[in-house]
């Protein structure tokens, strides 16, 4: 019989009050009622530990650095025991061949019943230049990833690159680099994406720890991100807002605004469109995020964030003009224009009547 | 002006009905506060003294652009029911006969009147077929597209339960690829907007003085006069 995660716990020494704590805290994290504290704990004291395979495409690991560093520091511990991690290149013990049996092995053993934890993507370029790009025990990667994602029960696309393609797939994109759930041919398991550069690991815990809880996967807005971590925009819960609806704006660096902490909307804050719980859950154990520490948020969980030109522009760069422009200076420049031309066409207009009218007379 | 002792010379005819005539400049006075107001939420005025709780300049500026935005919808929403059960001048700008022929001479001749080819234009009761154009493209396609992702914008701070996040962000916001290119296209539609209203307001007032018809004063009192005896070439 799998030992059960409280065994795990137990095991490692975590007395009963402080597992009884992180299951408080969890469900607070997930937005639950107190009621779920208990029913967090009993799944923990029955259930098995889920397998996971956690798979790393092209990638930088900062998923992987935040998720061990997760802020409680009783999470680290619990999820990383909780969890039956059984494939983590990264931070396993096993190497070459005894590393890449294990996947073999724990695809025949649960099939159908692992997650497939992805770290990164596919460079999909390869598939039709024949160029070679992350290669994993002499294959592809996307080879890899096909072969475990028919077999898993879901697949949690961990980070922007996962999730979106992050910087690998920013323009122009020379690896083909394509988020998981574009890549073809990968079976039918659902995925839930957990995007940013890297992910909040609290969140990355309390999706783990969801799922193993109540035997389903969180829910999921439209774009498959689970909706209790990214239902709302950083700005929504921004601390510095107040500052931003008195019109309280950082002009330049180092200013008198910035040292007092007002809005970083005008040094390019993407808090506004920016999807994450960075401003509720914060990082580091709550100690602190981006724009708390004076830094503008630079949109990390969001869709192509490295294509919408300067992390401290307010306005998106268009490239489609040629030269880089923001809406305002296309905008300007047709209105000059226009401007221009309309001036012309009422002097010439009004010279033309003048003639007319001495050609009448 | 020496023409208008001639404009009367042939019967008036009653062309825009009064919610026409009320949506228009309510419409043009919603567009103009939207525009301002848009232009600071994209790049807002220099940062304001004092404490926080003594200001709310963002606030209000925003509840500005909100209001107007409602005003804008509702007063397009009217704008459509009066197409169905107004005159056939109401109708007009919402459906361009792109099928017939003699429309698209209709904007041939319009262009050659602006390019100072055709010596003087023709005589319209309702919009000439350049105008339908230039307002069914650039004013009614606008205003739809920044109805919707107007809507869709509002929606991301109204929040996942409300209908604007319901029925526009949710499907709008993965469409165009993340909110950012949303604010992105509702900023650059703006423009397109202020273009139509340089040409819109230069044109009015050019047709007023040198096309064979009354313009500006028609959208004030609805009744549009004539300069000349000759026939209409619109056939109403």
């Amino acid at each position: 019989m799998v030992e059960t995660f409280y065994d795990v716990m137990r095991r490692q020494g975590i007395t009963r009050r402080s597992f009884l704590k992180f299951c408080g805290l969890t469900a607070a994290a997930m937005g639950l009622s107190p009621a779920y504290a208990g029913k967090i704990a009993h799944a923990m004291e029955t259930k098995p530990r889920i397998p996971v395979l956690w798979l790393h495409g092209l990638e930088c690991t900062c998923c992987s650095e935040s998720f061990i560093r997760s802020a409680h520091p009783l999470a680290k511990d619990v999820i990383l025991s909780m969890i039956s991690l059984d494939y983590d290149d990264t931070i396993m013990a096993a190497a070459g061949h005894q590393a890449e049996a294990i996947i073999e092995e724990t695809i025949e053993k649960y099939d159908g019943n692992y997650i497939l934890a992805c770290e990164g993507n596919p460079g999909l370029e390869q598939e039709h230049t024949g160029g070679m790009s992350c290669i994993i025990a002499g294959k592809p990667f996307t080879e890899q990833l096909r072969h475990a994602a028919k077999h898993a029960k879901a697949i949690i696309s961990w980070g922007s690159c996962a999730s979106w393609g992050c910087v690998q797939a920013a323009s122009p994109n020379p690896t083909g680099a394509t988020p998981i759930h574009k890549v073809p041919d990968l079976g039918n398991a659902p995925i839930i994406k957990v995007p940013g550069c890297p992910p909040i690991a609290e969140v990355m815990t309390a999706v783990i720890t969801y799922i193993l809880t109540f035997e389903k996967l969180p829910s999921l807005d439209r774009q498959g991100r689970p909706k209790m971590f990214y239902s709302q925009r950083i700005h929504d819960k921004c601390y510095r807002r107040p500052h931003f609806d008195a019109g309280q704006f950082v002009e330049k660096w180092d200013d008198e605004a910035a040292r007092k902490g007002y809005c970083l909307y005008k040094m390019g804050c993407k808090g506004p469109t920016t999807y994450n719980a960075c401003s509720t859950i914060r990082w580091n154990g709550g100690l602190s995020f981006p724009i708390q520490a004076g830094h503008p948020c630079i949109g990390c969980s969001e869709d192509g964030f490295w294509d919408k030109g300067g992390f401290y522009n307010r306005l998106t760069s268009i490239h489609q003009f040629g030269v880089e422009e923001n809406a305002d200076e296309v905008g300007i420049a047709a209105a000059t224009v226009v401007g221009g031309a309309v001036a012309v066409h009422a002097a010439v207009s009004a010279l033309k009547r003048t003639q007319s009218k001495g050609d009448q007379e | 002006m020496s023409t208008s002792t001639k404009s009367h010379s042939e019967p008036a005819v009653y062309v825009y009905e009064a919610p026409v005539r009320i949506w228009h400049w309510i419409n043009a006075l919603a567009i103009i506060v939207l525009c301002i107001t848009g232009y600071f939420i994209g790049s807002p005025p220099p940062t304001m003294p004092g404490e926080a709780s003594d200001n709310f300049l963002m606030g209000y500026i925003r509840f500005a652009h909100f209001a107007a935005a409602y005003i804008f919808i509702i007063g397009f929403l009217g704008r459509i029911y009066w197409a169905f059960v107004g005159n056939s001048h109401a109708r007009q700008i919402f459906f361009p006969p792109i099928f017939s022929g003699e429309f698209w001479d209709g904007v041939f001749h319009e262009a050659k009147w602006y390019l100072f080819i055709a010596k003087e234009p023709r005589k319209y009761t309702g919009h000439n077929p350049m105008a339908v154009i230039f307002m069914h493209i650039m004013l009614v396609w606008g205003t739809i597209f920044m109805i919707f992702t107007g809507l869709a914008l509002y929606g991301e701070g109204a929040g996942y339960d409300s209908w604007q996040y319901t029925y526009f962000s949710g499907w709008i916001i993965p469409l165009f690829g993340q909110s950012q290119d949303v604010h992105t296209f509702h900023h650059l539609v703006m423009w397109v907007l202020i273009l139509f209203i340089i040409m819109h307001v230069y044109v009015a007032i050019r047709e007023d003085i040198m096309s064979r018809q009354s313009l500006v004063s028609t959208m004030i009192s609805g009744w549009r006069t004539f300069k000349d005896k000759r026939d209409v070439d619109d056939g109403h």
